[in-house]
């Protein structure tokens, strides 16, 4: 492996402890056990919360939601989970990718898992996470994991024929692990992350600053104005 | 280095009395400021240009010209013209005409402003908001460089042998900002041209306006107009002060609270951590904005935000006051301790007269 990976799982669940990250947490111990990365991180957005409604109103990230922003950025496969609200995801859920910068999971693995009561919720991962990830153009892999309240309870952690929720989390989790391993040997994304979210510079004033991500994007002046003769 | 106020020209209603001024009352207080920014010995007065409730000036340079008149020293100037829906042709003319008013006291910072439906209301395209600014200025640039210009661009009518008139008082543009809260390329443009860059620094943390601004440096060194320290740099900042911090933070915090850029988000405390926003002494006030100069460089322009989030007019008197009687001179002597030599001071039309201009 050239570098170690980073997977980080995003769970909305609000009650601690939760169903969501329970899920998040089994998805992640079968996603390791198959591509093990170096760096595990779970963001917990009950504990930001505030922060995302913070960015909404002042349209910049505090410190601790520009870290998880970040972290998010720089993952090589990432796992969300949110629980059904009202026939999709929870509205927190969708705060945090709604504040993230619209390019942050251009072609990142990303896999979808949801929980509520009943099965009766299950295609919220098709009508609602699929798209929003689609629109966001993650990579997002074929199996999705859903777990209704009865699933924790089903025939005991067994084979895999035995026990739905664990079977398909085996097949998610190594669908992700395959992509998050052809990732690693992959040359890193061309695209440098938002200004929002690249870490602070510490002291260094400007003139003296020699790399700046914002340069690396930038289409020099002459070929702005080219593009615009008639 | 020049000191001024800039102005969103907002009507809001004052927390603290439910009173919301008319539309005239604000206009009449945003002259009342500008001439009170003279009287306390600031250098610069820069309105807002909008063309929505709850805003006002619509028509700076009516405004501009009206204060030109009743000022002497105070350089007039806007924060933000709007490149993507004006005229360009206009903007020439209008301009010209307040530098001759105003005996040459007149710069402008262009901008694209802050509101979607401003473009569909003037007949443009939001989707293209940066093709616009570039095309619109290269105009503007032109029309006051050249007396004769023959122009073809994708969104105005195109011009045979048109001469912008009055021509720049003493054959000399205004000199021109660029503002930009987030484009890259707008700190490219500025660079081009060898115009200054103004970073508003008000709703963002520092170090996203560090990377805007070293890239500006940068590119104005490569464009060849001088090192990235003579780049020409203006910087915005807000401030609440009173005698006593703890004063200062009672009374600004109900307006803060309020305020319809981010009211209803984080604590007072919380803002005035993560950005440049200070409330407390004067002293304070001091501390912070040399901190400035340490994240960005020396420069050239600092513009204050004091009329917002429905103050009242009486209290942003007082705020000016105290800007230019306690803050401001200390800035002055501050700032002026170790500049390199090779620094410019802020951008004059005497100055610009004096020294050949880049074409």
């Amino acid at each position: 492996m050239d570098r170690p990976l980073k997977l980080v799982a995003v769970t909305a669940g609000l009650s601690k402890p939760s169903s969501t990250r329970l899920l998040a947490d089994r998805l992640i111990e079968a996603t390791t056990r198959q591509a093990p990365p170096a760096d595990v991180r779970v963001i917990e957005l009950r504990d930001l919360a505030t922060a995302i409604a913070h960015h909404m109103v002042t349209g910049f990230p505090g410190p601790e939601l520009r870290e998880a922003l970040g972290a998010v950025a720089e993952a090589d496969g990432v796992i969300a989970v949110t629980p059904v609200f009202s026939a999709s995801y929870s509205g927190l859920f969708k705060s945090f990718f709604d504040v993230m910068d619209s390019t942050v999971l251009d072609g990142k693995p990303l896999l979808i898992a949801a929980t509520g009561g009943t099965d009766r919720h299950s295609l919220v991962l098709d009508h609602a996470m699929r798209p929003l990830f689609a629109y966001l153009r993650a990579l997002v892999v074929p199996t999705a994991v859903y777990a209704a309240s009865a699933d924790w309870g089903s025939a005991g952690i067994g084979t895999e024929q035995e026990d739905p929720l664990a079977s398909r989390t085996e097949r998610a989790a190594r669908e992700l692990a395959e992509l998050m391993r052809g990732r690693a040997h992959a040359p890193a994304p061309a695209h440098a992350p938002a200004p929002a979210q690249v870490p602070a510079p510490a002291q260094a004033p400007a003139p003296a600053q020699k790399r700046n991500a914002l340069e690396e994007e930038l289409v020099p002046f002459a070929d702005q104005l080219k593009a615009l003769r008639v | 280095m020049q000191f001024g106020v800039f102005t969103v020209g907002d009507v809001t209603t004052d927390p603290t009395t439910g009173r919301t001024p008319t539309e005239h009352e604000r206009i009449k207080a945003m002259v009342a400021i500008a001439r009170k920014a003279e009287e306390v010995g600031l250098d610069v007065f820069a309105t807002g240009e909008h063309h929505n409730p709850p805003f006002v000036p619509s028509s700076p340079t009516t405004m501009l010209g009206h204060i030109a008149a009743t000022t002497e020293r105070l350089i007039l100037s806007t924060s933000t013209t709007l490149i993507t829906t004006n005229d360009p042709v206009k903007i020439a003319e209008d301009f010209a005409m307040l530098q001759h008013l105003a005996d040459g006291r007149v710069d402008l910072m262009m901008g694209r402003g802050n509101t979607g439906p401003v473009y569909p209301w003037f007949g443009q395209d939001i989707r293209q908001g940066i093709p616009l600014a570039i095309e619109n200025y290269a105009l503007l640039h032109q029309l006051w460089r050249d007396e004769v210009v023959d122009w073809k661009g994708r969104f105005r009518t195109p011009l045979q042998a048109f001469t912008a008139t009055p021509r720049p008082l003493d054959g000399t543009p205004p000199f021109v900002w660029h503002g930009s809260i987030r484009s890259p390329e707008i700190a490219e443009q500025a660079a081009y041209y060898g115009d200054g860059f103004f970073a508003n620094n008000i709703f963002w943390p520092k170090d996203h306006f560090q990377q805007l601004i070293s890239l500006y440096r940068q590119r104005y060194a490569h464009y060849g107009h001088g090192t990235p320290e003579q780049a020409v740099v203006g910087l915005g900042g807000q401030v609440f002060m009173r005698r006593n911090s703890q004063d200062a933070v009672r009374e600004f915090r109900p307006y803060f609270d309020n305020a319809p850029v981010y009211g209803h988000g984080p604590s007072l405390e919380e803002f005035t951590e993560q950005t440049p926003l200070t409330v407390g002494s004067p002293q304070e006030v001091i501390d912070k904005t040399l901190t400035f100069r340490e994240s960005f460089g020396d420069y050239q322009r600092q513009l204050f935000l004091m009329d917002h989030a429905g103050l009242p007019l009486k209290t942003v008197l007082e705020q000016l006051d105290m800007l230019g009687e306690e803050v401001v001179p200390v800035l002055r002597r501050e700032f002026a301790k170790d500049r390199p030599a090779g620094v410019p001071d802020g951008p004059t039309h005497a100055a610009r007269v004096r020294a050949p201009q880049p074409t």
